[in-house]
C-alpha cells in the first residue's frame, strides 16, 4: 500500500545514489592510449623570444591579508604580466604548432598529467600547456582557499575550490583552445593561462627566453607565440628528416 | 473512485472492486491523499534532516573528513571533506527541501487534505481529481529538485532565497542545470499548492455539513481554510519569479541582472512578497491544529474562540505587508524601512493574542498530557521564543547588528521546528488512528518528545549568541575571523546536540513505521474528542459518511453541563433540548 | 567564550546595543509570563481523577488587555526604533564632513579607493587597496558601495553597521569609529563559495598615525 510506495521511492533514490558518478569530471581520466611518452623520431623546432624596448616594471603584489601566503616570500612577489630576463627574453611565451600537422593523425596522450600548483598564493607555472584529454591535476599546496576558475570558451568551464593543504583536482579538456585563462577570485592577483592543443607541439619560454618543440614530422608549419600582454606572433617553419631548425620571435615593449 | 453519484449513496456502495492502482497510487479520496502527502512528505523531512547533518559536521569540525564522506562525488568532497560549493548547496538544499517538500506539505497536502472534508462533514473535497493532481504533481516536483544533486554542476546554491543575480548567472554561482532544476521545481510545486488551495477552499466555503455553521468550525479548518487564501495568492507570485529567473539563465532576458537593465532588488521585492505570506502558510495549519489539542488535552473549550479567528485573520492580512523587513539592509528606500518596521510589530499583536488564549485554554483546566498534548504544549513555549526574538529583528537599527546572522537562523527554526515541527509532532499521533486504525506507541512518543526537546534547545538557542556576535549565517568556515574564532566550542556543541536530535527523531520514525502494523488497534474516539472525524470507525471508510451528519454546537464543547458525567460533548451529538439544523450549504451528494 | 554583543566601537553602538537591551528586557518579561505560566498550569491543573475542567470560552477583558498591551507596547517601541532609524540610514543621515570612501565589492574581495591627500575621489591620487580599510578614529565615514557582480553585504560588527553591497546602485553608508584598534569586515549576504573568505581588516588610526599612513601610501609604501 503506501509503505510500498514508499520503499519503492526510497529503493529508487538509493539506487540513483549508487550509481556511477557523472563523468563531466574526470577521476582517473583516460589513460589507456599511451602509458610511456613515446619519443618520436623527429626535427625540433627551438629559438628564442627576445623582448626589444624598455624593460617594464610589474607592480608588487601585497599579500597583507593572506598572511600564510605573504610569509613565504623574503620580498613582496610582483605580478607575472610581463616577465623579462635578465638576458633580454620574455619568459612565459606559450609557443606552439598552430597549423601544418597531417590531417587526422592522432597522438597518444601522456598518462602523466600536468601539474597545476597553488602556493604561495601563485600558480605555478604561470603559463602552461596541456593535450586534449590529458589529465590536468591541480594542487593547492596552500592551507587556504584557492578556488580555481576556468573561463573556458570552447570547453566546459568549471569552477571548483580547494579550502586546505594538500587537495587535488583533476580536470580534463575536450577540445583545443588556445588559451583557456584561469584565476583565483579570492586572491584577485592570481591568474594563469593553459593552451589547450590536440598534439604535443607546445613550449613555454622560461627564464632563458628559449623554447624548444621536438618530435616533429617533416613539413611546412604555422608556428605561433603568445603572449599574454604582448599578444601574438608567428611564422612559418620547414622541417625535413631530423634537422633541427631555429625561430626566434621578438616582441616589442608598446 | 473516478464516477460521480448523484444520490445519497452508502459509502461504498456505488463503484465495484476497484485495482490496487485506484485504490491507493491513484486515488482520489481525500485521505489516501493525506497520507501519500504524509509518506512523501516524511521522507523530505529526513532528507533535510540529513543536509543539515552534513551542515553541522562541517560547522562543528571544520575542514575535517566527514564519516562517509568519501562516498560522496569529487565535486562535493575532497578527500572526505565537504568543499565549500557543496557546503552552499547544502544550505541551499536543506531550506528548500524543508520549507517546500516537508513543513508546507504535512500542513497542508496532510492535513489540508485529511481533516476539511472529516472535519466538516462531508464525503470527500469539491474536486477530488484535482486534489490528486495536486499530489502528483508535488511528487513530481520532489523529484525535479532531488534531481539537482545529481546534475553536472550540482544542485543550486545561491540559498533558499534565492537572490539575484548569484542565481541567475551560472558564471557566478556555478551551478547550471541544478539551478534551472530549481526554478522548474519551484513551478511545478506552485501549481500542486494552488491546485490544492482551490479545493480546499471551495470546499469548506460549499460543502459544510448542515449545521456547521462558520463559527463552528474547529480552529483548524479555520486556520487551514485561511492558509488556502494565503497559498492561491501567493505561490504564483513565486512562480512568476521562478520563470523570470529561468528566463534570464536560459533564454538571455535580463530581468535581474544590471548588466543589461535590470534590477537585483526586484527578485527580493518578488521573493519576499510570496516569502512573507509563506511563512505564515507554515505555522497558522500549526496554530489551528495546536488549538484543537490543547482545547482537548485542557477538556475545556478553547479561550476566546472568536479572538483567536480574528487572530488568524489578522495575522494573514498582515502577512501580505510586512515583506520588506527581510530588505531592511537591501539598499531599499530607507523609509520603505520605517513602514515595513511598523507593519511588522503590528503583527506581532495577534500572534500575542493567539499564546494567552492557549494560556488561557488550560488555566483552570484539566490537563490530560498524552503526547499529542505534552507536544502542542511545547510548541507554544517554542513558538512564544521565536516570535519573540522576532521582535528584535523588526526593530530596524537593531537589524542592522543581527540581518543574516545566526540570530535569524536561531528565530526561524524556533517558529518552523519549535513550532511548525512540534505541532506535527502532536498532529501525528493525535490523527493517526483515524488515518490507519491504529495508535502510536505512547512510551516511545514520551521519551521522542523529552529527548526531543532538550536536544533541540542545545541545537537552537545557543544560536541566539552566535548572532549577538555577529556570526553571519551560510559560512563555509567561520573561524576565518578573529571575531569568530573564539566561538568555536559552541559551535563544536551544538553539532554534537544536532547529531544526538536527528538520533532521537529515529524513535519517530520507528514509532510511525511499526505502529502501522503493530500499533494497538484504536477504537472511534481515542482522545474523546468532539470533532465529526472522531463519529467514524478508524480507519475512516471510503466516502466518511453515508449521509451528512447534523452539527448542533461548536467544537469545544469540553466540560459543558450539558455534557453530563462525560466531560466532552461532540458535535453530531443530539441532545434532546436540540433542534435539527437547516438543509446543507449543498446537497450532500455533489461532489 | 563571548556571550554578549562584541565590543561597541562607534557611534551607532550605544543607541543599537540600548535599543536590544530594551527589547530584551520587554521581551524577556513577556517570556517568563508565558514559560513560568505555562509549567504551572502545567502543574497546577494536571488532571486527577474527580477533578473537573471549569467550563468558560473566554474573557471579553483579558483580550482587550493582552491586545491593547502588546499593541502600546510595540508602537512605543516602533516610534524609539524609527527615531534612531533615520539617523543612521535616513535619506539625510550622512553628515556633511562625513569622509568619502569608495569600496567597490566583488568576488571575493573587498576594493577600497581611498582619495589620497588631497582628500578628493577621483582625482589622480586616489588608490585602492584589497581587503583593508583604514579610517581615522571620531570622524564621519561614508563609504560609497558598489558591487562588481552580485549582492555582497558590508558589515563591521563592532560597528554594528551593516549595508548590502548590490550591483547597479552606488548605496553610501555612513559610521563614526569611536574606539582606535584593528577590527574586521564580513560579508554578510550569500555570494558565491568564497563567501566566507571575503574578509578584510579594519584599522581606526588616531589622526597622526592616519594622516601619516596616508602620506606613506601616497609615497608608495606597502604596510
Amino acid at each position: 500500500m503506501n509503505r510500498k510506495l514508499f520503499s519503492v521511492i526510497g529503493g529508487a533514490l538509493v539506487l540513483a545514489v549508487c550509481t556511477p558518478k557523472d563523468n563531466s569530471t574526470a577521476r582517473a581520466a583516460a589513460a589507456d592510449r599511451a602509458t610511456v611518452e613515446d619519443v618520436q623520431a623527429g626535427a625540433t623546432i627551438s629559438g628564442k623570444i627576445k623582448f626589444t624596448g624598455a624593460k617594464p616594471t610589474n607592480a608588487p603584489i601585497d599579500m597583507s591579508e593572506e598572511a600564510t601566503c605573504k610569509a613565504k616570500y623574503p620580498t613582496a612577489p610582483t605580478a607575472e604580466t610581463a616577465v623579462v630576463n635578465a638576458n633580454g627574453t620574455l619568459a612565459n611565451v606559450f609557443v606552439y604548432v598552430k597549423a601544418g600537422l597531417p590531417a587526422g593523425g592522432t597522438y597518444p596522450v601522456p598518462a602523466t598529467p600536468v601539474v597545476l600548483d597553488q602556493n604561495g598564493c601563485r600558480y605555478h607555472p604561470h603559463v602552461l600547456g596541456i593535450m586534449v584529454g590529458q589529465n590536468l591535476e591541480i594542487l593547492n599546496s596552500d592551507p587556504v582557499l584557492h578556488n580555481i576558475k576556468a573561463k573556458a570558451v570552447k570547453n566546459r568551464p568549471f569552477n571548483v575550490s580547494q579550502p586546505s593543504a594538500g587537495m587535488k583536482t583533476m580536470r580534463t579538456f575536450a577540445t583545443p583552445e588556445v588559451m583557456v585563462a584561469l584565476e583565483c577570485n579570492v586572491h584577485g592577483w592570481m591568474n594563469a593561462f593553459l593552451g589547450v592543443l590536440p598534439h604535443p607541439f607546445f613550449a613555454v619560454s622560461g627564464a632563458d627566453g628559449s623554447f624548444s618543440i621536438k618530435g616533429l614530422p617533416p613539413g611546412t608549419y604555422t608556428i605561433e607565440a603568445w603572449h599574454e600582454k604582448y599578444g601574438t606572433q608567428t611564422a612559418t617553419v620547414t622541417v625535413a628528416g631530423a634537422a633541427p631548425k631555429t625561430q626566434d620571435f621578438t616582441f616589442a615593449a608598446h | 473512485m473516478t464516477s460521480v453519484a448523484h444520490a445519497p449513496h452508502a459509502a461504498n456502495a456505488h463503484h465495484g472492486p476497484t485495482s490496487f492502482w485506484r485504490k491507493y497510487i491513484f486515488s482520489t479520496d481525500h485521505k489516501i491523499i493525506g497520507i501519500q502527502f504524509l509518506f512523501v512528505s516524511l521522507f523530505f523531512l529526513l532528507l533535510g534532516g540529513l543536509l543539515a547533518m552534513q551542515i553541522r559536521w562541517q560547522l562543528g569540525f571544520p575542514n575535517t573528513p566527514m564519516p562517509l564522506g568519501t562516498l560522496l562525488p569529487e565535486a562535493m568532497t575532497n578527500g572526505g571533506v565537504i568543499l565549500p560549493e557543496y557546503y552552499i548547496q547544502l544550505v541551499t538544499m536543506h531550506g528548500t527541501f524543508m520549507v517546500f517538500f516537508a513543513i508546507m506539505p504535512l500542513l497542508m497536502g496532510v492535513y489540508a487534505n485529511f481533516l476539511i472534508p472529516l472535519k466538516i462533514g462531508t464525503h470527500d473535497m469539491a474536486f477530488p481529481r484535482l486534489n490528486m493532481w495536486s499530489f502528483w504533481l508535488a511528487f513530481t516536483a520532489g523529484l525535479i529538485m532531488l534531481a539537482g544533486f545529481f546534475v553536472p554542476d550540482g544542485a543550486a546554491r545561491a540559498g533558499w532565497t534565492m537572490y539575484a543575480p548569484l542565481s541567475a548567472r551560472p558564471d557566478l554561482s556555478g551551478a547550471t542545470y541544478g539551478q534551472l532544476l530549481w526554478c522548474i521545481s519551484i513551478v511545478v510545486l506552485g501549481l500542486s499548492s494552488v491546485l490544492g488551495s482551490v479545493n480546499y477552499i471551495t470546499t469548506v466555503i460549499n460543502h459544510r455539513a448542515p449545521g456547521m455553521t462558520w463559527f463552528r468550525m474547529p480552529l483548524s479548518i479555520w486556520a487551514i481554510f485561511i492558509t488556502a487564501i494565503l497559498a492561491v495568492l501567493a505561490l504564483p507570485v513565486l512562480q512568476g519569479a521562478a520563470i523570470m529567473l529561468l528566463f534570464d539563465q536560459t533564454i538571455g532576458t535580463h530581468f535581474f541582472d544590471p548588466i543589461a537593465g535590470g534590477q537585483a532588488l526586484l527578485w527580493q521585492h518578488l521573493f519576499w512578497f510570496f516569502g512573507h505570506p509563506e511563512v505564515y502558510i507554515l505555522i497558522l495549519p500549526a496554530m489551528g491544529m495546536v488549538s484543537d489539542i490543547i482545547a482537548n488535552g485542557s477538556r475545556k473549550p478553547i479561550f476566546g474562540y472568536h479572538s483567536m479567528v480574528f487572530a488568524i485573520v489578522g495575522i494573514a492580512f498582515l502577512g501580505w505587508i510586512v515583506w520588506g523587513h527581510h530588505m531592511f539592509m537591501s539598499g531599499m528606500n530607507p523609509t520603505l524601512g520605517s513602514t515595513f518596521m511598523v507593519s511588522t510589530l503590528l503583527i506581532s499583536v495577534p500572534s500575542a493574542i493567539k499564546v494567552f488564549n492557549w494560556l488561557g485554554t488550560m488555566w483552570r483546566g484539566n490537563l490530560r498530557f498524552t503526547v499529542p498534548m505534552l507536544n502542542a504544549v511545547a510548541f507554544v513555549s517554542m513558538f512564544t521564543i521565536g516570535g519573540l526574538s522576532g521582535v528584535f529583528m523588526a526593530a530596524t537599527p537593531v537589524d542592522m547588528h543581527i540581518h543574516d546572522t545566526y540570530f535569524i537562523v536561531a528565530h526561524l527554526h524556533y517558529v518552523l521546528f519549535g513550532g511548525s515541527l512540534f505541532a506535527l509532532f502532536a498532529a501525528i499521533p493525535y490523527w493517526y488512528p483515524k488515518m490507519f486504525g491504529r495508535m502510536m506507541s505512547e512510551a516511545i512518543g514520551k521519551w521522542h518528545f523529552w529527548l526531543t526537546f532538550v536536544t533541540y534547545n542545545l541545537v537552537f538557542f545557543p544560536m541566539h549568541i552566535l548572532g549577538m556576535n555577529g556570526e553571519m549565517r551560510r559560512l563555509y568556515d567561520p573561524t576565518q575571523y578573529d571575531f569568530l574564532k573564539g566561538l568555536q566550542p559552541l559551535r563544536e556543541f551544538i553539532s554534537i546536540a544536532a547529531f544526538a536530535l536527528f538520533a532521537v527523531q529515529l524513535l519517530f520514525v520507528f514509532n510511525f513505521l511499526w505502529s502501522l502494523k503493530r500499533g494497538k488497534k484504536a477504537e472511534l474516539n481515542p482522545w474523546q474528542d468532539n470533532g465529526l472525524e472522531w463519529s467514524l470507525p478508524s480507519p475512516a471508510p471510503h466516502g466518511n459518511w453515508e449521509r451528512a451528519p447534523n452539527v448542533y454546537r461548536g467544537p469545544y464543547e469540553f466540560s459543558a453541563p450539558e455534557a453530563g458525567n462525560a466531560d466532552f460533548l461532540p458535535q453530531h451529538v443530539k441532545l434532546p433540548t436540540d433542534r435539527d439544523p437547516a438543509a446543507a450549504t449543498a446537497p450532500a451528494s455533489a461532489h | 567564550m563571548h556571550w554578549w554583543l562584541p565590543t561597541a566601537a562607534s557611534t551607532f553602538a550605544g543607541p543599537i546595543d540600548g535599543l536590544f537591551l530594551a527589547i530584551l528586557i520587554i521581551t524577556g518579561i513577556a517570556l517568563v509570563i508565558v514559560e513560568v505560566g505555562l509549567l504551572w498550569f502545567s502543574v497546577k491543573y494536571r488532571a486527577r481523577p474527580g477533578r473537573k475542567a471549569f467550563y468558560t470560552h473566554g474573557s471579553t477583558r483579558a483580550e482587550v488587555i493582552w491586545t491593547a498591551i502588546p499593541a502600546v507596547t510595540v508602537v512605543a517601541l516602533g516610534l524609539v526604533s524609527n527615531h534612531y532609524w533615520v539617523q543612521i540610514k535616513g535619506r539625510n543621515s550622512v553628515p556633511a564632513n562625513a569622509y568619502g570612501l569608495g569600496v567597490h565589492v566583488k568576488q571575493f574581495e573587498w576594493q577600497i579607493t581611498y582619495p589620497g591627500p588631497d582628500g578628493q575621489l577621483g582625482t589622480s591620487d586616489d588608490f585602492t587597496l584589497r581587503n583593508q580599510l583604514h579610517i581615522p578614529v571620531n570622524q564621519p565615514i561614508v563609504v560609497h558601495l558598489t558591487s562588481e557582480d552580485v549582492i555582497h553585504s558590508f558589515y563591521i560588527p563592532q560597528f554594528r553597521l551593516k549595508q548590502d553591497a548590490v550591483p547597479g546602485l552606488t548605496i553610501n553608508a555612513w559610521f563614526q569609529a569611536t574606539k582606535t584598534g584593528e577590527y574586521e569586515i564580513g560579508c554578510a549576504e550569500l555570494c558565491g563559495m568564497g563567501h566566507y573568505k571575503m574578509r578584510a581588516r579594519v584599522f581606526v588610526h588616531t589622526p597622526e598615525e592616519f594622516t601619516a599612513w596616508m602620506a606613506q601610501q601616497a609615497a608608495g609604501g606597502t604596510e
